[in-house]
């Protein structure tokens, strides 16, 4: 087993996306040296380790120059590098991080995933009052857990501009999970631009960053192929709702370039293995606003973990990764041939992208991107759209680029009587609806901070999200997913309920839940020692990875029963996902949308757990 | 070119405009425009309220919900009632009477139940706090109250016509944060070698729906003739279909009225060739002949403009205007010498910062 055992090596500059062109058997030449594949243009010294293990560590945040693009810009790094340095810890241990802060500005870790004491958690003025400029802040808490997590900084967008890492725990006995190969996969998002231009832009046009709005031209194809009526009727619901169907994500490719472990498509990132050998991929989203959705061509991909905790093996053809999701895979090649890893964005204008080789120097055919999905009715009505096309699966409506067509047939073979609901699943008589849990929206999701209320989301979770259904690929849902072990608490019962809602404007580009953003909410208690049910309700037709900090989530499937421990729950348009946690850890803690721009624009409560 | 179709083009186009925008207007402000074949199954008033707690809704299933007149029926489903209630909040006769109905037919399938409207009583409470407050740490730094700028230059453009040329200037700037911001307005134009018109407003915005703002402040008037001061009280956002519109009312000295209507569409031929059509109308209460504006309809104008965005920030476009003054005020243009009808070519620049 060789995991991470050459991850030391020259450093090398960073190359412009045409000069990496001519550059790339040099990169090869990189990659060759690590299996935890050294950053080529971090301003690392020569020797400087990039994996990080033991328990006493020294991490200075500081502006480091970087160029992904062929412009010059300024990222900040940890110990010179973007990603900062693989950690690496054993679980049973105590650890002890000595974080200096050298810029200008106050900054923070994150150890996301984590449980710790709510004082070492990294968030500023919910943890501690972040890490000044100039000063040290002493991190040191037990490590109770293994397996893939990250860190990142929780204060303002660095995040976006590179301050975050991989960290890798090992479990204190043998590792259930074996594999000759062992990389870290970290997918990112950068821009050119400050992350401030962008957040503001969002908010002075929500749709700055969407260069794939339907168009005149579009109209007319949807006219000669379904008909006048028909292409009206599709563009109906949308119009009068002043949305967009190409709304997936709201920063993408137009200023996003994706990196895979620090480095741009051009870059090749390389994995080397030895046909047979089995090679063990943990791919960490830690983008700021960026799904990616994953596959290596030519070989099934074998889930053992989410997000740090490992799953009955299930194997796929592609997997979804939110921002901020882990997922552990197993592959193992079996030719003499190299492998591209493809990781495509939601909003399907980029990609990372790596490759698997038996030898340094080797590429694969590049996929093409898929096409830009359209959002579905399921993804506006939930299952309201879904309980009347019982001849189609759950995802109904979504056909590739133009489904317009399907969608408008999932909404004119409802019939309205059957297709609404009274809030109170016993009053109604439908019989596709028994079974639907009620709906409460709260009163403050009636005002300019919402721009929709689904009143009837879906529960299944086997839906692997726009983009990806029927794509004729075995695409991984969290219904695939169950914890090794089951339940950390499987027979302590459930007390009481939070149900939130996500919810959102995206015209006025403001977040929240409930209606509410932030600062006009109050706090969230957590009575200590509980077993609560947190209930979320998306009423948004974006897809947004909750995190809970401080305590697991752990998701229960329609039926409630137990499905996966996770730290980050990835909840579709118009669907209802419910988790329970274990209010076991006192303090305050945050609670968020990791989409760092939705974060900031209010998509964040504090939870008190008292 | 005759003067006659014309005049009949401009008129249908001002009834279009207006056929789409009050309507719209009145949607988006929570007001029904009282065209989903579902209001047919609305219930009365007294019945929305109980709709509204959703608890004693199971009351058959209206079949015959389809397409016709609408009337108010108390036997309706309360399926209906609760998706029904976004639109049926705030339901107004003065919608209903000015039997606009723009988005006739199959509106089932149309959402605004799933936008605006107003929180049923029993609508549960975002409070979880259990009394809990925040701590007293320091350094959150979220960005979700922090206030912004920007500086909107939607026409920046030299105008041509067949009596006049000069230069136009349709302006916005606003500092502030998501629930309260300071607006400023300017448009006017030059020609002849001086200020012809400008109107310029200070504004307090503030957020009444998830599309619309309302405005109130102070409009003052320079150019041609003394300045003349309002109050102004008005709603600006976008109506469905993705109208943007503006439609303010001023109270100025003596007892002077006026109200300001403006839409604008933007049609995507790509991704960043934008063909804007825009209309604009004013009108006044009483005659001010020392500005050249008679009371009634004063004058409207209607253009359209293909642009480029270079980025989104920054597009250059062409287009035409044609503006028709109306009524009093057409004679005292006349009795200028102006024309009552002039079409212009235009070419500029949309900005933003």
């Amino acid at each position: 087993m060789k995991p991470y055992d050459s991850g030391t090596g020259p450093s090398m500059p960073m190359p412009s996306r045409r000069r990496f062109v001519q550059g790339l058997a040099l990169g090869g030449a990189a990659a060759m040296l690590g299996a935890w594949n050294k950053p080529s243009w971090a301003l690392t010294s020569p020797g400087q380790p990039t994996v990080l293990s033991g328990t006493e560590f020294a991490l200075d945040i500081a502006e480091t120059p970087v160029n992904f693009t062929g412009a010059a810009r300024l990222g900040i790094a940890v110990n010179g590098m973007v990603p900062g340095p693989l950690l690496r810890w054993r679980e049973g241990t105590t650890v002890t991080l000595r974080v200096t802060n050298r810029l200008r500005t106050s900054s923070s870790i994150h150890w996301h995933g984590l449980l710790l004491p709510f004082d070492m958690d990294g968030v500023p003025g919910i943890s501690f009052p972040s890490i000044a400029p100039g000063e040290t802040f002493v991190y040191r808490f037990p490590v109770r857990q293994n397996g893939t997590y990250w860190y990142h900084s929780h204060s303002g967008f660095e995040e976006q501009t590179g301050l975050y890492g991989p960290l890798v725990i090992d479990p204190a006995g043998p590792d259930p999970i074996r594999a000759e190969r062992d990389y870290v996969v970290m997918l990112n998002d950068w821009t050119d631009e400050n992350p401030e231009s962008v957040f503001a832009h969002l908010k002075k046009m929500g749709e700055y960053y969407n260069r794939g709005e339907p168009t005149v031209p579009d109209f007319f194809a949807d006219v000669s192929k379904m008909g006048l009526h028909r292409a009206l009727a599709s563009r109906k619901m949308w119009n009068e709702m002043r949305m967009s169907p190409r709304d997936l994500i709201d920063v993408t490719g137009a200023t996003y370039t994706y990196l895979m472990n620090g480095t741009p498509p051009a870059g090749n990132w390389t994995g080397l293995f030895q046909p047979g050998e089995r090679v063990r991929l943990r791919f960490i989203n830690g983008s700021s606003n960026s799904y990616f959705d994953v596959r290596i061509p030519g070989l099934k991909l074998t889930v053992v973990a989410a997000d740090g905790q490992n799953v009955e093996p299930v194997d796929v053809d592609e997997f979804r990764i939110g921002t901020a999701e882990v997922y552990d895979v197993i592959v193992q090649p079996q030719e003499d041939r190299a492998y591209t890893i493809f990781a495509q964005s939601m909003s399907r204008d980029g990609y990372a992208r790596g490759t698997l080789a038996p030898r340094a120097g080797m590429q694969a055919e590049v996929p093409h991107l898929d096409p830009l999905p359209v959002i579905a009715m399921i993804d506006m009505m939930g299952a309201m759209a879904q309980g009347h096309e019982p001849s189609l699966p759950p995802h109904a409506g979504e056909g590739g680029r133009r489904p317009d067509g399907g969608e408008h047939n999932a909404m004119h073979d409802m019939t309205p009587n059957g297709a609404i609901r009274t809030g109170q699943p016993a009053s109604t008589d439908d019989m596709d609806m028994h079974g639907m849990p009620a709906v409460h929206h709260a009163r403050t999701e009636y005002g300019p901070n919402v721009d929709m209320r689904v009143d009837m989301p879906r529960t299944n979770l086997d839906d692997p999200g726009i983009g990806l259904r029927d794509n004729g690929r075995r695409v991984l849902t969290y219904a695939d997913l169950h914890t090794v072990g089951g339940s950390l608490y499987p027979d302590t019962p459930v007390g009481r309920e939070i149900e939130l809602h996500l919810t959102g404007n995206m015209h006025r580009f403001i977040w929240g839940f409930d209606g509410l953003k932030f600062s006009q909410a109050k706090p969230v208690h957590f009575r200590y020692g509980e077993h609560l049910r947190l209930v979320l309700v998306n009423d948004t037709m974006m897809t947004h990875p909750i995190h809970l900090h401080g305590m697991w989530s752990e998701l229960e499937s329609p039926d409630e029963k137990f499905q996966v421990r996770k730290h980050t729950i990835s909840v579709q348009p118009a669907q209802r996902v419910t988790y329970r946690v274990k209010a076991d850890a006192l303090g305050r803690w945050a609670y968020h949308c990791h989409l760092l721009y939705h974060m900031e624009a209010g998509m964040f409560r504090e939870v008190v757990v008292s | 070119m005759s003067m006659q179709p014309c005049r009949t083009a401009l008129w249908v186009a001002v009834a279009a405009a207006a056929m789409v925008t009050l309507p719209s207007l009145a949607q988006g402000t929570g007001m029904p425009p009282a065209h989903h074949h579902q209001s047919e199954t609305q219930p009365s008033a007294h019945d929305s309220k109980q709709a509204a707690g959703g608890h004693d809704a199971a009351m058959p299933a209206d079949s015959s919900a389809g397409h016709g007149m609408h009337h108010p029926a108390p036997e309706t489903t309360g399926q209906l009632q609760r998706l029904d209630i976004g639109a049926q909040i705030g339901e107004r006769p003065v919608v209903r009477g000015l039997g606009l109905q723009p988005m006739t037919g199959d509106a089932m399938h149309g959402m605004p139940p799933m936008q605006g409207g107003r929180a049923p009583p029993d609508a549960r409470s975002p409070d979880y706090s259990d009394g809990v407050g925040y701590g007293s740490m320091t350094g959150m730094d979220m960005l979700d109250d922090k206030a912004l700028g920007m500086l909107l230059i939607d026409r920046l453009e030299y105008f041509d016509g067949r009596d006049s040329r000069g230069a136009s200037l349709d302006a916005q700037a606003w500092y502030g944060n998501d629930e309260n911001k300071l607006w400023l307005k300017a448009e006017g134009e030059t020609g002849e070698g001086r200020l012809q018109d400008l109107r310029t407003e200070v504004l307090w915005d503030r957020p009444v729906a998830t599309y619309w703002d309302t405005q109130l402040g102070v409009r003052h008037d320079f150019g041609v003739g003394p300045d003349r001061t309002w109050a102004a009280l008005g709603v600006q956002g976008l109506a469905p279909y993705w109208f943007h519109v503006e439609v303010t009312a001023y109270v100025g000295q003596s007892g002077r009225t006026a109200l300001r209507l403006a839409t604008e569409y933007e049609l995507l031929l790509t991704q960043r060739w934008i063909l804007q059509p825009r209309f604009e109308a004013n009108l006044y209460g009483r005659d001010d002949p020392q500005r050249d504006i008679g009371a009634g309809l004063s004058d409207a104008v209607l253009g359209v403009r293909l642009r480029y965005e270079v980025t989104r920030q920054f597009a250059p476009y062409v287009g035409i205007d044609f503006t028709r003054r109306f009524a009093k005020t057409a004679d005292f243009v006349r009795a200028a010498g102006k024309p009552v009808f002039e079409p212009q070519l235009v070419a500029g620049v949309h900005i933003w910062f």
